[in-house]
């Protein structure tokens, strides 16, 4: 028998000043403009992101050293409109090698006006980054323990 | 924000917040959860599904039944720490994205 797990996927959107071209240009050839500073896995300074525009390119980090590190693959390229790419990221902001354990990220661009843009952002297949959490679960759903663990959770979401 | 919002409403139902502590306890499915509490199964699915958007409960398939459980605290961890980076990416990339082009030269 087979089981399939899902969880609830992250989505998020925002709507851009600038038209459907310009906007999945700067998302996928500009990435380093806009992609938070203190989110990469190579150490070093970093000299550029790398976006391989084609189905089964590679995103990468490049450093002023010369060294690279390779956080996803693209897995679908179809410009202006969409892009999926996997997320080879672990929880812990380490790279992951195992395929199978790796989520995914499908990015939507939606022309609103021709000078105006929707972006649609899903970051699914969670799951797949592991199930060794699920040992918290007797910790958690002890009597009185879930609303501390739900206010904490809360918080974080909000902050 | 969004997903705290989402928490706080899906836990703000009396009934749904017994749903979910059923599920917290242990896996149910749907037939289960509808017989212990004074709700319908079609409420129950309803609640269920309100609690899954909220990244609180996730299913599973078993047979042709499907099993509800309180989604692994790693897991809402990671989804909060997602939203919450997604939406600071999408913010930064707003700004770079609505910069004028430099001018050639």
């Amino acid at each position: 028998m087979t089981t399939q797990s899902t969880a609830a996927p992250v989505r998020t959107q925002i709507v851009v000043e600038a038209p459907i071209e310009r906007a999945f240009d700067v998302f996928t050839q500009d990435m380093a403009s806009w992609w938070p500073a203190d989110h990469h896995i190579l150490e070093g300074e970093l000299a550029e992101m790398v976006f391989e525009p084609r189905v089964g390119g590679r995103i990468y980090d490049r450093n002023l050293d010369g060294g690279e590190c390779t956080w996803a693959r693209v897995l679908a390229y179809e410009p202006p409109q969409r892009l999926v790419f996997s997320w080879d990221i672990t929880p812990q902001w380490q790279i992951e090698t195992d395929p199978d354990r790796t989520s995914e990220v499908e990015v939507r661009f939606v022309a609103e006006t021709a000078s105006r843009t929707r972006v649609e952002l899903e970051h699914r297949a969670l799951e797949r980054h592991g199930e060794g959490w699920e040992g918290t679960h007797g910790a958690v759903s002890s009597e009185g323990g879930w609303p501390k663990t739900l206010a904490a959770f809360a918080a974080h979401a909000a902050a | 924000m969004a997903r705290a919002a989402a928490v706080l409403v899906a836990l703000g139902d009396p009934t749904r917040r017994q749903v979910f502590e059923r599920v917290a306890g242990r896996p149910h499915s749907v037939g289960e959860l509808a017989e212990a509490l004074p709700v319908s199964r079609p409420a129950v699915s309803q609640h269920l599904k309100v609690l899954k958007q909220a990244g609180l409960v996730s299913d599973m398939a078993a047979g042709n039944r499907r099993i509800y459980r309180m989604e692994p605290r790693g897991l809402q961890d990671l989804r909060a720490y997602l939203d919450h980076f997604w939406n600071q990416a999408l913010a930064a990339f707003k700004t770079a994205v609505e910069q004028p082009p430099k001018e050639e030269g």
